[in-house]
């Protein structure tokens, strides 16, 4: 039977078991959305911005596993994607963005609302491409999933032209992929894995170090396991934590600029690196040159291209995070490296992270109270300050995991994120931690959590300032606060740094901001208080709940290790 | 640093030159030649690429390009036996009949084609490897001072058949 375009679009998403999709219309997708108006099976989520669009689908994707998927509409519908396909990109989360495009007889013209897509994103997503012709409609979405969730995930972009929406073609989805140019690997060497096993056998003071991969592999289980298995101490960077719950005995916690202590001496001194699904970003290796530097690195990657490239590995092997672990566990044994534990654990407990020298509801006792107060739990972070200390204070185990854009730092992810991770996961508790700066750049979806009667929770962590930056401006740059006060207002002093009681007072209101949005706003200002609203917002069972703390506006973020310092030179505390 | 040659097959579709150049300039790889052309299957294209680089940035290079859904299959040629030639066009204007018989000796010589000429003018067709063709604008330079233009093409690399290593 013939069909047309836009049908077989429809047709495809069913296919490919799509009950969720993230969608905002506009002129050359007008015809998608008809053809979508009375499909059976899917969820249609209209955000309020199309960057909001994409964050959620992300946050609905590594919430779930599935493939998160996007439909917009050409031009500033198409580029308001870009922020949200690179903060993908640069976490390996698997999307597939549908955009619409001017018909095939204008592209190239100028016509109203036309940018070149695919050329905009090449460089920030695993593959794009434009449908030309209505026969290849199908086969290229087809390959746009698989690409998208195979091998090292990523988003992938289809541009659909709207002559192509209207055509009409055959209506058979193909049910094989072969595309001779992507074959992701599968399995893992058998040789090099026991070649890695037998390195890490005879290590006097070895230490795992897990980052994103496991993670996006499910592997977490199969993790603890191997760590128990050989008593190897775990270290993880920010997108592998949890990777093992962080209450077990071998968890030692975070590496890199703002982990403990006791991670970063690990990795400093360790004999044998054992390292998988983590790409030894700049954030966590700090000056590469005495990165481990006693150390034989094994590597354990997906990607091909991560081996190698930022830190010299000895042992290297392409394979999913999954696959090899399962793989060790038959072959791996246990170490008598009892001492090394010990001398590990030991620095952790002599410097724990706390935020003991700043007075009132500091981050940490918010952060605390919600390891205590939720046992099934997403949360996610926006950027910054408030990242970094969820990251520091948050538990993570079996029932818990931790949404946040490691990779890029995209301020406005975590609240779209944390509604797209409850529409995928409706039985669990969703908290977003974000801060004043970061949740004014998607702050209209209230509107969309509000609509969709979504309880997710979003605290608020007011510092009145650009925190993260103003940390970096007090320590490196003489306190000159250049354009990170949110209280400032023109008639201030100009070199004002020193905020007080007399700065004017804090806009927006977010309570009164969550109450015009028909949420449910509450202040807090003590630990009671932010207890008592974690109960309210539980029993707001029908839409979001905004919890606004004012924190310390000094409060900073350590440990740290300055950029380009090694990382065993931390500033412990201020 | 050393030179680097590398045999790229790729699909033959809107895109993938855009996509393999953006991947060097994207990340800073500087890339001496690219050339591209369809093969016998009309759906693959084949890619010459040649760029210096030390080992590190050339594996690098390599597993970019692999990864890369357009590319099908990529091929060092950087230390194997290959054939490559280069394109040249060498304009030599306002040529007296002596300056003529110059560059029919030089044609001759080196085994350079005269594409075409007319009285003031002759174009010198010079389809050899990219360091002869070097040679060759040199020579050209030095004997025709200001009165010549160069048009060359990127090189075009095979591996050997006959050649042992």
């Amino acid at each position: 039977m013939e069909i047309s375009g836009a049908k077989m679009f429809v047709k495809a998403l069913q296919e490919e078991h799509v009950e969720t999709l993230f969608a905002y219309p506009g002129g050359t997708a007008i015809d998608l959305f008809d053809a979508l108006y009375d499909a059976e099976g899917i969820d249609m989520i209209l955000p309020r911005h199309e960057q909001a669009l994409v964050h959620a689908a992300d946050g609905y994707a590594r919430s779930t596993g599935k493939v998160g998927v996007c439909l917009v509409t050409s031009g500033p519908g198409a580029t308001n994607l870009v922020t949200g396909i690179a903060t993908a990109n640069f976490d390996s989360v698997p999307l597939v963005c549908f955009t619409g495009q001017v018909p095939t007889n204008l592209i190239g013209n100028d016509a109203f609302q036309e940018v070149d897509t695919v050329g905009i994103v090449r460089s920030i997503c695993k593959y794009a491409v434009t449908v030309r012709k209505r026969e290849d409609l199908a086969r290229i979405i087809k390959n746009a999933f698989y690409i998208a969730k195979t091998g090292k995930p990523g988003p992938v972009l289809v541009d659909i032209p709207k002559d192509i929406q209207i055509a009409m073609g055959s209506d058979e989805y193909p049910t094989e992929v072969n595309i001779r140019g992507y074959k992701p690997s599968e399995g893992a060497h058998s040789g090099q894995i026991k070649k890695a096993l037998e390195k890490l056998k005879n290590a006097k003071r070895p230490v795992f170090l897990i980052g994103g991969g496991v993670n996006i592999a499910h592997a977490r289980k199969e993790m603890t396991e191997l760590a128990e298995l050989t008593g190897v101490p775990v270290v993880t960077t920010i997108m592998g934590k949890g990777a093992i719950p962080t209450n077990h005995p071998l968890y030692v916690g975070n590496i890199g600029m703002h982990g403990n202590l006791a991670s970063n001496k690990a990795i400093m001194e360790c004999d044998v690196l054992f390292s998988i699904g983590t790409r030894f970003n700049d954030r966590i290796t700090g000056t590469i040159d005495t990165f481990a530097k006693n150390a034989e690195i094994i590597h354990i990657d997906i990607d091909a291209a991560s081996i190698s490239r930022n830190i010299k590995v000895d042992i290297p092997i392409v394979a999913d995070a999954k696959v090899a672990i399962t793989k060790m566990l038959k072959y791996a044994e246990k170490l008598d490296i009892a001492d090394w534990v010990s001398e590990i654990m030991k620095i952790k407990e002599e410097h724990p992270i706390n935020m003991n020298s700043y007075s009132g509801l500091t981050p940490e006792k918010i952060i605390k109270t919600i390891n205590e107060m939720y046992n099934n739990l997403i949360i996610t972070t926006d950027v910054g300050q408030n990242q970094l200390w969820t990251t520091q204070y948050i538990e993570i185990d079996e029932n818990k995991q931790l949404l946040t854009s490691g990779g890029l730092g995209t301020m406005g992810y975590g609240f779209p994120a944390a509604i797209g991770a409850k529409l995928g996961n409706m039985d669990k508790d969703v908290i977003c931690i974000s801060g004043d700066g970061g949740v004014q750049m998607n702050i209209q979806e209230m509107a969309t959590a509000v609509s969709y009667e979504l309880p997710v929770t979003l605290v608020i962590l007011n510092n009145g300032y650009l925190g993260n930056v103003r940390q970096w401006q007090e320590l490196f740059f003489n306190k000159r606060y250049s354009s990170t006060c949110l209280r400032y207002r023109r008639s201030c002093n100009r070199d004002c740094m020193n905020p007080d009681k007399c700065c004017p007072k804090y806009t927006p209101n977010f309570v009164k901001l969550a109450e015009s949005y028909d949420a449910v706003g509450i202040r807090v200002t003590n630990e009671e208080e932010l207890r008592a609203a974690f109960t309210k917002a539980r029993e707001n069972k029908n839409g979001p709940t905004v919890i606004e703390a004012y924190i310390d506006p000094a409060a900073n973020v350590f440990p740290m290790v300055p950029g380009g310092k090694s990382l065993d030179q931390m500033i412990m505390d201020c | 640093m050393k030179k680097r040659w590398i045999c790229l097959y790729v699909e033959n579709e809107i895109g993938v030159m855009a996509r393999i150049s953006g991947l060097f300039s994207g990340k800073s790889y500087n890339m001496d030649s690219i050339t591209v052309g369809v093969t016998e299957d009309p759906t693959v294209s084949r890619m010459t690429i040649s760029f210096t680089s030390d080992d590190r940035t050339f594996e690098q290079v390599k597993k970019q390009l692999n990864r890369s859904v357009e590319v099908i299959k990529v091929v060092d040629y950087t230390d194997i036996p290959i054939h490559k030639r280069e394109v040249l066009f060498v304009k030599v204007n306002s040529c007296s009949s002596a300056d003529k018989d110059e560059v029919f000796r030089i044609a001759n010589a080196f085994g350079y084609n005269i594409a075409d000429y007319n009285r003031n003018s002759i174009l010198v067709e010079c389809v050899q490897t990219e360091d002869k063709n070097d040679n060759a604008i040199k020579l050209f330079k030095e004997t025709f001072p200001n009165r010549i233009e160069v048009i060359r093409g990127g090189s075009v690399a095979v591996e050997a058949i006959s050649i042992a290593d």
